[in-house]
């Protein structure tokens, strides 16, 4: 438990750090750490017993006390999960329908969020207010006529049909943020490369792309998020094929996969986790940086 | 380049070319579902309609069927009461949480807001497979932490064989998963109130209590109408916790709308009753929305 060193709140009260354990302004405080140290349990607990649990050989999993601690760590569970039957399958359709949708939405997100941003025509606030309602979509009320159109047209149990589903439910956040990013870098940059010589298009890739280049890293990893994470058309459009199956779907169903075999279940589930934690762990460093950056150059 | 009024064709169509893959994408992908969910609710539309096409107008008569089954209100209310109770739940928490963040030392800030993003990481899928093994009625290290509290009668309790259990362990995963973007929102509010208005509420003689409801929940107000709504809706349209947990079971305790459509459609096929009950969630869900921001801008003006 750390100890304050400072409120912030007002930042006038600022005290020198007391030395001895039991000042009075510790006493104090002492019921708001206790509080904060709840939540941080509460909060950190289920992370953690997963990750314990899936490095924990099985006779500390099934023991009448838990062991609190993995204190004869194993990666038996790990390798149980790995071999697990279409295990690289179905990490293949995941990657296979997560990048297909992130990087289709991210090409026609950018063509979009540039006629909205950088031109002026008839209609553009109509387009507007379609992509803002488009990103409000009740997605989940769509699985029956989602079911029935992917039925009718032979695209059941199919990854495209998936991945365009999912390039449609990113697409509207997409272009929203995108329109964000690309109103932060001035169109007068763009202008004055185009009285350099430069065409209107060259002028974009040359300037304003790669000012954006932050931006859209940070709209495809949460794109990516969304797409990973998605279960309920993954499950309604994937029935008959389970080698198309995404690793969500796989994952719900561990107990006809794993049974009660908890260790590598929850291995499994810090395998799936794992590429979403990188990603958010990137989002707090590099591209923050990267956007401030590029606001500074702008 | 011409400096008319009028540019050549090519510059005036650049924006609808631009933007037409979307309008592609959103008509095909988008407005067509919506249509043909509306078409499929006001037809007979069943397995063999499904396999040989040619599905006959009936009209109005499956939003009777539903209106007209008990099953339909009991699911509402029961879906009502799901999305108030967690709603409620996950501001309330959300606001305490984001008041503590502010309170706290700039370590033990970083701590727990670095736990609460690693609980907003968690996907949807990995933390139901968690909660699942948490409460597992053998093992489970609720069930041990209860008995070892001296409820005894949690021990090898099977949460997921009996109705409230399996709705509580619900709202406990919804809740736990939902609180880190309120506290996290509420706490950026709350981070752009000046210091000053605070100072100058000290210096007014303001109770701790005063000062939060004059000077923090009115700087406050548009976050929250956004977080509440925000909650309102994720609450109501959730479908992939309680379907992978309990399908809507123990005898149908967790059928909440979504879930009740899906059901209807999916495990007996009456696609058309199933897409009937997806419009009224979407009404339903509008009307909730829109009952919750008038209470609350009601209340608004009641204090102003």
């Amino acid at each position: 438990m750390s100890l304050p060193a400072s409120r912030s709140l007002p930042a006038s009260r600022r005290l020198p750090a007391p030395r001895s354990l039991l000042t009075p302004r510790r006493l104090r405080r002492l019921p708001l750490n206790l509080a904060a140290l709840a939540v941080l349990v509460t909060a950190a607990f289920p992370v953690y017993w997963m990750v314990v649990t899936a490095f924990k050989p099985t006779a500390e999993i099934q023991s009448a006390t838990p062991a609190f601690l993995p204190l004869h760590p194993t990666l038996e569970h790990f390798s149980t999960a790995i071999h697990a039957p279409g295990f690289g399958g179905y990490w293949r359709n995941s990657l296979l329908v997560t990048l297909g949708a992130v990087l289709l939405s991210l090409v026609v997100a950018l063509l979009a969020a540039y006629a909205v941003g950088r031109l002026r025509w008839r209609g553009r606030r109509a387009f507007l207010l379609l992509v803002f309602t488009a990103q409000m979509a009740p997605w989940e009320a769509l699985l029956i006529p989602m079911y029935v159109i992917a039925r009718d047209t032979d695209m059941l149990d199919s990854l495209s049909m998936l991945t365009l589903v999912y390039f449609m439910t990113t697409l509207p956040f997409t272009i929203v943020t995108l329109r964000g990013f690309l109103a932060a870098v001035p169109a007068e940059l763009e202008e004055a490369a185009q009285v350099d010589g430069c065409t209107r298009a060259g002028a974009f890739r040359r300037i304003t792309l790669p000012l954006l280049a932050p931006g859209l890293l940070a709209t495809s990893l949460f794109g990516f998020i969304t797409a990973w994470n998605e279960f309920a058309f993954a499950n309604t459009l994937i029935i008959k094929n389970q080698d198309a199956r995404t690793l969500p779907v796989w994952l719900s169903s561990f107990a006809n996969v794993f049974g009660t075999d908890w260790g590598a279940t929850m291995a499994a589930a810090s395998l799936f986790m794992l590429p979403v934690l990188l990603v958010f762990l990137f989002l707090q460093n590099k591209v923050t940086t990267g956007m401030t950056a590029g606001a500074v150059k702008g | 380049m011409p400096t008319d009024a009028s540019p050549p064709l090519r510059t005036r169509i650049r924006p609808y070319l631009l933007i037409a893959p979307t309008l592609v994408g959103a008509a095909y992908l988008l407005l067509y579902p919506v249509a043909r969910n509306l078409v499929i609710s006001v037809q007979h539309f069943r397995l063999a309609e499904l396999i040989r096409g040619g599905a006959p107008f009936v009209g109005f008569d499956n939003y009777t069927e539903l209106l007209s089954d008990p099953k339909f209100w009991t699911v509402t209310a029961r879906t009502l009461g799901w999305t108030a109770l967690n709603t409620l739940l996950i501001t309330g928490l959300g606001t305490l949480v984001a008041l503590m963040l502010v309170r706290l030392g700039r370590r033990m800030r970083l701590a727990v807001m670095s736990a609460l993003v690693l609980v907003w990481a968690t996907p949807v899928i990995a933390a139901t497979t968690v909660f699942q093994w948490l409460f597992q009625s053998r093992f489970g290290v609720v069930n041990w932490a209860l008995d070892q509290l001296g409820l005894h009668g949690y021990h090898d309790y099977a949460w997921f064989a009996h109705s409230g259990a399996t709705f509580s362990v619900l709202v406990l995963l919804v809740v736990w998963q939902s609180v880190p973007f309120a506290a996290l929102t509420l706490y950026g509010g709350l981070t752009t109130i000046p210091g000053e208005l605070y100072e100058s509420a000290r210096i007014d003689g303001a109770s701790a209590w005063q000062t939060f409801r004059l000077v923090t929940v009115p700087v406050l107000r548009p976050l929250f109408a956004l977080v509440t709504s925000l909650e309102v809706i994720w609450t109501f349209k959730c479908f992939a916790q309680i379907w992978v947990v309990s399908q809507g079971g123990p005898n149908g305790a967790t059928t909440t709308l979504p879930v009740y459509a899906f059901q209807i459609a999916q495990n007996l096929h009456k696609y058309d009753l199933g897409s009937a009950a997806s419009t009224l969630t979407v009404l339903i869900l509008l009307a909730a929305l829109v009952t919750t921001l008038r209470r609350m801008h009601r209340q608004e003006g009641a204090e102003a």
